[in-house]
């Protein structure tokens, strides 16, 4: 009996240490009754204490989305979601009366945090970063906040934002991604709880990094976060988002949206390190990671980069694009996937080209290993009165082993004679050659895979604030774990 | 240090050593000639452990023991180092990186502490300055875009940072100017120690002018078919390996 429980916990840690992430936190929680229907919207919407157009909002959303289909564009085969078997709504109890200070805050949590290694306590946390931590429906925690106020950023949950803020919320919320933009953001739009609102006043520079934590805690329980980012003229802000779950056996639905907008010479620097949990082996268990993250450039001369590293997820479907309205306007997409296991990844991005002389860059980087199913799928629009638009795309896959599946999708439509596109696209294997070179040198075979693929994505990852560039080499390289020998 | 005995091995299924027996010693240096597709590069992998080059027969000890079961990096950890006859380009992949992840996986497999940033950079500095290498050279993708002559030059930087103690040069010499040779030459000689071996593989008797062997091999259809002095590599050059082609002895 004693051995037997020894070695059930011995398999235990094991697999633990494959997602470190992936403990729960035993804390009391508040939810929603479970399922989907106008009174879970009406629950929502209470709890959090919204004015009455934003009720309307969400339930005029909710009854758009009884009538939507699932989307089918992605090359991924997803199973059947039931609505109402999960919750829309998890808070920890301890949240109920919002903490005025990081001291009021449930030890549980902060502890939570620490062992994901990311402290809240603002003596602890990375220089120059401030952060608002998301645990499951709820922002229970904002850091540097007073800070940035002293320059006129407003960095805050957008729950609370739509309290202080509600003339703001209102002009931006839905106006990129609108609510019947695709099944997926119509949902969000009708049960979104929590996220980060963002607004850089004309002329600032935002003194130091902004980010998101976000945690799905609960079982059962969908994350449906909003985050909504406004730069006004001349102003510029780099943000980063994070992710983790626990290990369940369960699959979990992770739908977010994502609104940008950047007015006349406004840049908006947008990295995601994406690591939800990716199911086992098996493919049992995982996210299904079903994001809508658009930015708009309105104005002239505006920037809007994405920079993605979706390690993560059983399912990923996600494609961050630019709507190029505003002339000289400039769009990037810098990402890597990398799906291992029985991951499937469909994922790329759009760039609409409205514009005159607007420019987009796509640079990809795809990396499949294992058993699963990795697709970039991006579409180039350039629109008829978008005189002289230029883009550059380039497509790389790496397949890592013989059972896997790298695939290349790009759409392009032109109206407009003078645009410039410019597409390349590779694949190929991690060589035999190049691990046999590393390994003679002393390194592991592991290491050896996780040096060659982080160099595979250079191109991306050093478009990373410093800060986290380092962390997402390692999980570039824990990612492939398992993947070789 | 090194003891090849009776040394048979074969690549998908088709035999190509059959039957090597080689001892160097510490402090020597030694070379092998040989015709094309004699086995040359086989004996070198199968050296370095690579998979696919399956040992049917025979052994081999390094430093008293026997290696035949260490994977290729614990070969490298104990001291095995191959300058390959084609260096292989690893993109993305600084040259900085790339030695800094080397030696300090073989020195953590020694048991010894890794070396940080500031104490590598000062160590790296001072072999690119040995050798004449260009410092840029190091912030740049290992191989990549390199000439074929400076990606040889790159693996004896390697060899250099590393320093092993048995290091086998595949045919580094081939495709350098005269310049470069003599780089080579001297790093090679820099390594060449009381606690050192070099083995050598070459076609050319002109890389033996600066690398002077205290032993030349013949190696000819998976076997050694004669062993001299430097002198021996005079005499192939000048009439070639007909005498010991086949299975003549
Ligand atoms: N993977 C393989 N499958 C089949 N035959 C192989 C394989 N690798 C090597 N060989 C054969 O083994 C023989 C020895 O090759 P090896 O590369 O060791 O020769 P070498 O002496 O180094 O020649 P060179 O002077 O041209 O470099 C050759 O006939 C070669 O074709
Ligand atoms: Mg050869």
């Amino acid at each position: 009996m004693a051995a037997t429980q020894e070695t059930v916990e011995q398999v235990q840690s094991l697999e633990m240490d494959k997602y470190k992430y992936g403990f729960v936190t035993d804390i009391e929680s508040e939810k929603a009754p479970k399922g989907l229907s106008e009174d879970t919207v009406r629950f929502i919407s209470a709890k959090k204490n919204e004015p009455e157009w934003l009720l309307e909002w969400r339930l005029k959303a909710y009854r758009l989305w009884l009538t939507m289909p699932e989307p089918k564009w992605g090359k991924l085969e997803i199973p059947e979601i039931d609505y109402q078997d999960s919750y829309y709504y998890s808070s920890p109890k301890s949240m109920e009366d919002r903490p005025q200070s990081l001291d009021e805050v449930d030890p549980e949590l902060l502890r939570t945090y620490e062992k994901l290694g990311i402290p809240i306590k603002e003596q602890e946390v990375l220089a120059g970063v401030a952060v608002d931590y998301v645990f499951d429906s709820v922002s229970v925690a904002t850091t540097f906040r007073e800070q940035l106020k002293e320059v006129g950023v407003i960095f805050c949950p957008i729950s609370e934002a739509i309290q202080d803020y509600p003339e703001l919320v209102k002009k931006y919320l839905g106006s990129v991604v609108p609510a019947g933009d695709n099944k997926h953001a119509c949902l969000n739009s009708a049960v979104f709880t929590d996220g980060s609102f963002v607004y850089i006043p004309k002329g600032v520079r935002c003194p130091m990094e902004l980010s998101t934590y976000f945690r799905i805690n609960e079982l059962n329980t969908g994350q449906f976060e909003r985050t909504l980012i406004v730069a006004d003229e001349g102003s510029y802000v780099s943000y980063l988002e994070g992710c983790t779950a626990p290990q369940r056996d369960e699959n979990q639905l992770h739908a977010a949206v994502v609104e940008l907008v950047t007015m006349d010479d406004a840049e908006i620097k947008y990295s995601t390190v994406q690591n939800w949990y990716p199911g086992d082996e098996d493919g049992k268990g995982g996210i299904y990671n079903f994001v809508t993250k658009r930015g708009i450039c309105k104005g002239k001369n505006s920037k809007i980069s994405w920079t993605q590293v979706e390690t993560g997820s059983a399912i990923t479907w996600k494609y961050p694009s630019c709507i190029l309205q505003g002339d000289n306007s400039v769009g990037e997409f810098y990402s890597v996937a990398i799906t291992n296991g029985r991951q499937q990844a469909d994922t790329g991005t759009k760039m609409i080209h409205l514009g005159k002389n607007t420019t987009s860059r796509i640079i990809s980087k795809g990396i499949s290993a294992g058993k699963s199913q990795n697709t970039y799928r991006g579409l180039v629009r350039v629109a008829a009165k978008a005189e002289g638009a230029r883009n550059f795309t380039q497509c790389d896959s790496l397949l890592v082993g013989e059972t896997c599946g790298a695939h290349t999708v790009p759409y392009i439509e032109s109206k407009n004679r003078s645009a410039r596109l410019e597409h390349e696209a590779t694949t190929s294997k991690i060589s035999e050659d190049q691990l046999f070179y590393c390994r003679q040198r002393g390194i592991s075979e592991e290491d050896a895979v996780g040096l060659v693929v982080n160099g595979f994505c250079r191109e991306v990852l050093q478009e990373l604030p410093m800060e986290f560039a380092v962390e997402a080499q390692q999980l570039v390289k824990i990612s492939l774990e398992g993947s070789v020998g | 240090m090194l003891e090849i005995k009776n040394l048979h091995a074969e690549v998908d299924g088709k035999a190509i050593l059959k039957g090597i027996d080689l001892n160097i010693n510490k402090g020597e240096v030694h070379a092998i000639m040989g015709p094309n597709g004699s086995g040359k590069s086989t004996l070198a992998n199968v050296l370095a452990g690579r998979d696919d080059y399956e040992v049917t027969e025979g052994g081999i000890l390094f430093d008293g023991k026997d290696i035949s079961e260490l994977e290729p990096e614990e070969r490298a950890g104990e001291g095995i180092f191959l300058a390959f006859q084609y260096p292989v380009e690893i993109p993305g992949v600084t040259n900085t990186t790339f030695l800094k992840e080397a030696l300090n996986a073989q020195r953590r497999y020694r048991g010894e502490e890794e070396l940080d940033g500031m104490e590598f950079v000062k160590m790296i500095r001072g072999k690119t300055k040995e050798l004449g290498i260009k410092d840029d050279m190091l912030k740049r993708a290992v191989n990549v875009g390199f000439s074929g002559g400076e990606k040889k030059r790159n693996d004896i930087l390697q060899m250099a940072v590393l320093n092993p103690k048995l290091a086998v040069l595949d045919e580094t010499d081939s495709g350098l100017d005269i310049d470069a040779l003599k780089v080579v030459a001297e790093g090679v000689n820099k390594l060449r120690a009381e606690n050192n071996a070099i083995l050598v593989i070459t076609h050319y008797q002109r890389l033996l002018n600066y690398i002077v062997p205290d032993q030349v091999h013949v190696l000819s259809n998976g076997k050694i078919r004669r062993s001299g002095g430097k002198e021996l590599a005079l005499e192939l050059e000048e009439k070639g390996y007909a005498d010991y082609s086949g299975e003549a002895a």
